[in-house]
């Protein structure tokens, strides 16, 4: 059922990919086509994680990538949001490239099939590992809103005369879209890290590479919100904070969690 | 009835002759009305660019006729300019014109709403009503299946395009003029229209002083003097960002020599467009615009032919509908004939005859009344409506 499930999935994720890099090319019913395809893929991928739980009896999130999975489907989820619209398409050009991949390393690392039961609690699972991934997935949708506001702002200095060919959000929503993303996602990643540290402090366990560098993560989006806030940053200065903090999104989602679930 | 067109307009006449017929609204309403009487249907489209009446009647020469003469007694000289359409080739062209694909701009959305107000105004019946209802139809669809009409197509609505790009919605933006040229004050209306407001129009020297001030609160910066070097200085710029605070500013210069120091640009959160700049802006729309006009020209096609279906179809009902009753009125009669027999029938039984004979009278009918409007729609409708009065006999014993 998870394969049957798994692989259509993949392909309307895949299938959104490409249509995005048409649509980009040729702005038009590829673009229609492809945020079909994420809202079909979302659907499945929905119904595969169902599916995952129903069979292991619990959240399906134990391991890094089943988490991975989840990070999937939470950063798919957090695009839907604005990804329909027509202005945002390009986001997709981000987003969904990036989906296929981690969906492609967690299937890879055994995250898409069925397992057995999780050692953690289904509480646990929840309210440690979902709110530090969606806050993740909140980090990297504000990534991709700081990127495409990066991109805009050097096509608005350089003026070519294609620019209002595309129809894009305005600069200043792509600021302040990024702001509430990260304002959003700040207090989800501290509840759930506190969580982690509660269950670390009581069972004596030591502290790893990850939490470490999800320590520094934290920092630099509190850093982001402060400075947006009370420091008068906005703009390309902010969008460059962003992708800074999102580099580091990527160490821990990508080249530490074997140590951390081990 | 037959759908007449006269008229004239950018394409056939120049703006001398095109003001001698000109009309305002109640114009337009009062040869709408005029030109209605007699049992005809006439609409007036008068715009800067056009003129054209619309007339439905019986007979088109005559209605022809009648709206030439109305347009020739506005202006004797714009009989040559005049250009005359019927039925298929008249509701196209009002397709075609409601979706903006006739304008000077292709895609220009101001003619819908001029096709809309000029409907209202006419001397409306069937045909008219729904010839002019399906072109407005066509025009949104158009609007809303193509981008014909999202790309600007002008220097001033490229300012206000570019000004969206930057901040999104306008309303509460400040804008500061420069200078008061002709282009510059069409771009700040642009900017007005959807929210800005002026704050600062800087003519003379005295007022360009203010300048300095108002740049840490102004959002957009429009220039257009006449001066002969620079107006505002890049340091002067760079200045006034650090009482900005972050806050982004778009500047747009009009004028030729420029007014504003090109390095401008390069400041972090400073926008800079020059004439050069908006001119290739709209001209590249332009093409965009181009290119949605061919998708634009199947949709109106297509909504054109469905409405020719639907007109042809009429010369064709009146013999339908007397050939259906000629149909009822012998089942009717042969009910009648054999009622001796169906007087022993139940009340079930009856209604199950009377059914059944309907079912074959419509059955029999169906295929011929969907040939005949087939017929109708290829321009043989009369020939077949004629044919099937004289093999049925219809109308015969009204002689």
């Amino acid at each position: 059922m998870a394969e049957l499930l798994f692989w259509p999935a993949l392909l309307l994720y895949g299938e959104a990919a490409v249509g995005y890099f048409g649509d980009m090319r040729h702005p038009g019913r590829a673009g229609r086509v492809a945020t079909w395809g994420v809202r079909f893929g979302w659907l499945l991928q929905t119904a595969l994680l169902g599916v995952q739980a129903a069979r292991e009896d619990g959240f399906p999130w134990g391991t890094w990538a089943s988490s991975l999975d989840l990070f999937v489907w939470l950063v798919v989820s957090a695009y839907l949001i604005w990804g329909c619209r027509r202005p945002y398409r390009l986001l997709g050009l981000v987003v969904m490239p990036l989906a296929v991949a981690l969906l492609v390393v967690a299937r890879a690392g055994g995250g898409t099939g069925i397992g057995s039961a999780s050692h953690y609690s289904n509480l646990f699972l929840v309210v440690h590992v979902g709110l530090v991934l969606a806050a993740f997935a909140g980090f990297t949708l504000a990534a991709a809103l700081s990127g495409l506001y990066v991109w805009e702002e050097r096509r608005l200095q350089t003026r070519p005369a294609t620019i209002l060919r595309r129809q894009m959000p305005a600069l200043a929503t792509l600021d302040s879209l990024a702001l509430r993303t990260v304002a959003w996602s700040v207090p989800l990643l501290t509840l759930g890290a506190a969580v982690g540290l509660g269950r670390l402090v009581a069972r004596g366990d030591r502290v790893d590479a990850l939490i470490a560098v999800t320590a520094a993560t934290w920092l630099v989006w509190c850093a982001y919100l402060g400075l947006r806030l009370f420091g008068g940053w906005t703009g390309r200065r902010a969008a460059y904070l962003a992708l800074a903090g999102f580099a580091l999104v990527v160490v821990v989602r990508l080249a530490l969690p074997a140590t951390h679930f081990a | 009835m037959r759908l007449v067109l006269v008229g004239t307009s950018h394409h056939h006449a120049p703006v001398e002759l095109r003001e001698q017929v000109a009309l305002d609204r109640d114009q337009a309403q009062v040869l709408a009305a005029r030109l209605g009487e007699d049992g005809r249907e006439a609409v007036c489209v008068s715009t800067c660019n056009r003129t054209e009446l619309y007339v439905a009647a019986p007979d088109a020469d005559e209605a022809e006729r009648a709206a030439a003469a109305a347009l020739a007694s506005l202006g004797p000289e714009i009989e040559p300019a005049l250009y005359r359409l019927r039925d298929r080739a008249a509701a196209h062209h009002l397709f075609r014109v409601a979706a903006g694909l006739d304008s000077l701009v292709p895609g220009e959305g101001e003619i819908l709403g001029q096709v809309r107000v000029a409907h209202e105004l006419g001397t409306t019946g069937p045909l008219l009503d729904r010839a002019f209802r399906q072109a407005l139809h066509a025009g949104r669809k158009v609007r809303a299946q193509t981008a014909i009409g999202e790309s600007p197509a002008s220097v001033s609505a490229a300012a206000a395009a570019l000004a969206e790009q930057v901040f999104g919605s306008l309303g509460e933006r400040s804008i500061l003029l420069l200078g008061a040229g002709k282009v510059s004050e069409q771009a700040a209306r642009n900017l007005r229209s959807r929210g800005a407001e002026i704050t600062l129009v800087a003519n003379s020297k005295t007022e360009r002083e203010q300048i300095h001030e108002r740049l840490a609160e102004v959002d957009v910066v429009i220039a257009s003097t006449n001066a002969p070097g620079l107006v505002l200085e890049v340091a002067t710029v760079a200045e006034a960002l650090r009482a900005r605070r972050g806050r982004r500013l778009l500047l747009i210069d009009l004028a030729v020599p420029r007014d504003l120091d090109p390095a401008i640009g390069e400041l972090d959160g400073c926008y800079l467009f020059d004439i050069d700049d908006l001119e290739q802006i709209v001209v590249e729309t332009l093409s965009l615009r181009r290119r949605e006009a061919e998708r634009a020209e199947a949709i109106v096609a297509a909504e054109a032919e469905k409405f020719h279906e639907w007109h042809a179809s009429l010369d064709v009902v009146p013999a339908i509908a007397s050939l259906r009753a000629r149909a009822e009125e012998i089942r009717e009669a042969e009910l009648q004939k054999a009622e001796s027999l169906l007087g022993r029938l139940d009340e079930s039984q009856r209604r199950a005859v009377e059914a059944v004979t309907a079912q074959i009278v419509n059955k029999l009918l169906h295929l011929p009344t969907v040939r005949m409007k087939q017929a109708a729609a290829a321009a043989d409708g009369v020939l077949y409506a004629e044919a099937v009065r004289h093999l049925f006999g219809l109308g015969e014993d009204e002689r």
